[in-house]
């Protein structure tokens, strides 16, 4: 080795393996307890009446009658609850606001969609509740309601929120309007850079609203005590942000509320916010006994939140080489009742992948007579990415270059500045390019009606607040205690990285999540951070125990603690005068109480600098000329990971990403009547792809820019795989067609519509 | 001098459309009380509402991060996840 050169680093022996999952058999055989499996001596069941109206004023409530029937033990309104500022609150999505929250979970002075809660009872039995719901009388007076975006934008559109002045707007509008904020980004001089370009694509693109589609639906249990101590046992991504919201939605001291999150399936960001767990908790406080809450499945799609219906604008100016020299794009994000759309979210993602000089993005936050929207799996970024990735697939068209050659020309590289302002530093985007151009599946043979479409995607990722601790056992094992409830498979990953870190087998360690009374804040599970934030701290408790470790060693040794090395968990004495043997972990903590008690260490930190994450994704799909269906028939998925920590894990996430993608592309859309009611709240009638519509979906994990930030490494990996599939199906459902479908979802009416258009096109130009 | 810039139109309200300064700071603290001195409300604002990108890393909510003498400070609305 020359003076110069660095040691290389220790092989990881944890860290990139793929051991069993630890939640694996609870799940399989129905051992997990989740959000509505817990059972409390007198629980009672709660029910929630709501809205028929999209939109209409409360006149009276009157629920006396309900109260007065036997077995109903309680009965709320928004009358129970404190009428609240409307100062900010952090949801997960980080732009609600408190007094929104509170109205969202109970309306008070008006409806503002079909599904809005406007009171709720506890009853011996659900047979009672439902009977007692029935038994509650609204008067309402009906409003006109507005459900698309662009109509809701319109100047004589109904208002939802008198008190709702457009942001970003200069002057201040001194006119109410359902645009809640004006959002403008950009650099250079997009108008001349347009003029100038030789090559102009301008489109417009449309999506709808989708549900993240969870298999348990909300569920909660609540149990207010005599003393003033509240418990709250719930389905969720984040149970310190459910005691936050419902603290200050009740008014109620912090540490008066325990929150232990149950065992939960599936969140993909809708479980971030709140909706039963605070009505639960008034209803429990006024019956003096616990309180479970479930929804119904029509419940979760009419009143839970989906994520943004969309209309987008695109032009973007090329050289005939393919430099992409400017992009100008809108996009008008629907809010659901209440403000606080991804819109923000999508400016930033949209153009993230492509070193672009010039560029303007404008977006709109805009509220309607629809369920507030909440956090989907990279918010906003999939929409954005649906008519950029389209655009740029038609300009190669146009261009007649290699869809990834056109993109490797633009592509941002380390160094590069994004449009949200930040340096790219450890990415792998060009290298996640080339691992799509390099795979066999590029070049593969496609057949009649088939075709192929590639796109790409972004996402920032983020950090955050995180706590977490590690214990030895007398055994010479370890536990890692968290507060991020494992919707993804932290556990597994925290306690290999636990492992790798205390020299231990996998096997040895493991993970545990902890109610808020056991354990110091977390941020909730979401934005792609756990493994990334929770993991750093997870790694700097282990490395301080292995300090620790190290002491007593040296403490039993009777030698300086810088002679201890610490190897494949075993502490090793360096000096040779002494005659000490390895001892190994076990063999510390089982004389710990003569060196200081027990071995453990807690760490909390705000974790900063997460690594962004790049997927490019190829698909293949087969359509059906006579009825417009479409078959995929291949899918490829590549992501820059940093690191993998289990390997399994991240494929599981890029699949999972990939297939809910693929039923935003093809199927899955939000259907109104004319009086604003959902026709299709139900999984039968709105249509998610389960394991049969699907192909195995390939992945190739790039990991040749791990994050320096983290101790092996790691970036997130769950939300970037959803942003490039609406437009990977869409682009190759295009080139069979040979028109550009530019609305979703891509249903089979809908192509066949565009089947039609194109032959007639095609007919009507042969006959010129 | 770390060299402050920002895309985003809610901080060119603040700053009258400027989008590029320099500010002496050797902390995010120090940063943002230097904001609110040069452009009223814009250390608050992006105290509450936005993240920061040092030297092309995301910070979010990190008063002791430090700042190096030419640091490449970015001022970008607030991220979330899903």
């Amino acid at each position: 080795m020359s003076d110069n050169a660095k040691p290389a680093p220790p092989a990881l022996k944890v860290v990139g393996q793929r051991p069993i999952r630890p939640d694996g058999a609870d799940k399989v055989t129905g051992r997990a307890n989740f959000g509505a499996d817990l059972r409390l001596p007198g629980m009672l069941t709660g029910r929630v009446k709501r809205s028929p109206h999209a939109h209409a004023r409360i006149l009276r409530i009157d629920t006396s009658a309900a109260s007065a029937l036997p077995g109903v033990k309680a009965v709320v309104t928004a009358a129970d609850f404190p009428v609240l500022a409307n100062e900010s609150i952090d949801t997960g999505e980080g732009s609600a606001t408190l007094r929104d929250l509170a109205l969202n979970c109970m309306a008070r002075d008006k409806v503002l969609y079909v599904g809005h809660a406007v009171a709720a009872v506890a009853a011996t039995t659900p047979d009672i509740a439902e009977a007692a719901l029935r038994l509650i009388e609204v008067d309402y007076e009906p409003l006109p309601f507005v459900i698309e975006v662009e109509a809701a934008m319109a100047a004589d559109a109904p208002l939802l929120h008198d008190d709702l002045f457009t942001k970003g707007v200069t002057p201040k509008p001194t006119t109410p309007s359902n645009i809640a904020e004006k959002i403008q980004l950009g650099r250079g001089d997009v108008a001349q850079a347009m003029a100038s370009a030789e090559l102009v694509i301008d489109g417009r693109y449309v999506t709808a609203p989708v549900h993240q589609g969870y298999i348990e639906p909300q569920a909660c249990v609540a149990s207010a005590g005599a003393d003033g101590q509240h418990q709250l046992w719930v389905s969720t991504q984040g149970h310190f942000a459910v005691r936050s919201m419902c603290a200050k939605l009740l008014g109620l001291p912090l540490a008066d509320l325990k929150v232990t999150a149950a065992e939960i399936g599936g969140g993909f960001g809708g479980k971030t916010t709140v909706y039963l767990e605070p009505v639960a908790l008034a209803l429990s406080r006024l019956s003096g006994r616990p309180v479970r809450m479930v929804m119904s499945r029509a419940e979760v799609f009419d009143a839970s939140g989906p994520t943004s219906g969309t209309v987008m604008h695109v032009r973007l100016g090329a050289k005939t080489d393919g430099t992409i020299v400017a992009a100008d794009l809108t996009l008008k994000y629907q809010a659901g009742a209440f403000a606080g759309s991804p819109v923000g979210a999508g400016c930033m993602a949209a153009l993230a992948c492509y070193a672009i000089e010039h560029i303007a993005i404008t977006g709109f936050d805009v509220v309607s007579n629809r369920p507030k929207v909440a956090a989907y799996r990279a918010p906003g970024a999939p929409m954005a990415a649906f008519a950029v990735e389209s655009a740029i697939d038609e300009l190669a068209l146009k261009l007649a270059m290699d869809p990834i050659d056109l993109r490797l020309k633009n592509a941002v590289k380390p160094g590069a500045k994004a449009v949200y302002g930040a340096t790219f530093r450890e990415i792998a985007f060009v290298e996640t390019l080339q691992a799509i151009k390099h795979h066999p599946h590029y070049r593969a043979p496609l057949g009649p009606n088939q075709g192929r479409g590639l796109a790409c995607g972004f996402w920032f990722n983020i950090g955050g607040e995180s706590t977490a601790a590690v214990h030895v056992d007398e055994g010479g094992g370890a536990t890692v205690v968290s507060a991020n409830p494992d919707i993804g498979g932290s556990r597994a990953s925290l306690a290999m990285m636990a492992a790798e870190t205390l020299g231990l087998p996998i096997e040895r360690v493991r993970a545990v999540i902890a109610d808020t009374t056991a354990i110091g804040y977390s941020a909730l599970t979401g934005g792609s951070r756990v493994t990334f934030a929770t993991g750093m701290a997870v790694v700097q408790a282990a490395e301080k125990v292995v300090a620790d470790l190290k002491r007593r060693a040296a403490l039993l040794w009777d030698c300086p603690v810088d002679q201890v090395e610490w190897t494949d968990g075993t502490a090793h004495c360096s000096d040779a005068s002494k005659d000490a043997k390895p001892m190994s972990l076990k063999q510390i903590a089982g004389r710990s109480a003569k060196t200081g008690g027990p071995i453990g260490a807690e760490v909390s930190l705000n974790a900063q600098g997460a690594g962004p994450g790049f997927a490019v994704h190829l698909c293949d799909i087969e359509l059906d000329p006579q009825t417009g269906r479409s078959t995929v028939l291949r899918y490829t998925a590549a992501q820059d990971v940093g690191r993998a920590i289990h390997p399994s894990y991240v494929e599981g996430q890029v699949q999972g990403g990939a297939a809910q993608g693929i039923g935003w592309a093809l199927n899955e859309a939000y259907v109104y009547d004319d009086q604003g009611v959902l026709l299709n709240p139900g999984f039968l009638d709105y249509r998610m792809p389960v394991a049969s519509d699907l192909p195995m979906i390939d992945t190739i994990l790039i990991e040749t820019a791990p994050n320096a930030r983290h101790p092996y490494g790691a970036k997130g990996v769950g939300e970037a795989p959803i942003v490039p599939p609406l437009a990977a199906v869409a682009n190759a459902i295009s080139h069979v067609v040979g028109m550009r479908m530019n609305e979703l979802p891509l249903s089979p009416p809908r192509v066949l519509d565009a089947i039609d258009a194109a032959a007639a096109a095609a007919r009507s130009a042969k006959a010129a | 001098m770390a060299h402050v810039s920002a895309v985003a139109q809610s901080v060119r309200e603040l700053t009258g459309g400027v989008d590029h300064f320099e500010v002496e700071a050797t902390t995010v603290r120090a940063l943002l009380a230097a904001l609110d001195r040069r452009y009223p409300g814009l250390g608050t604002l992006v105290s509450e509402q936005m993240a920061i990108a040092i030297d092309g890393e995301l910070h979010q909510d990190a008063l002791m991060e430090s700042l190096a003498p030419d640091s490449e400070v970015v001022l970008i609305p607030r991220i979330a996840g899903g």
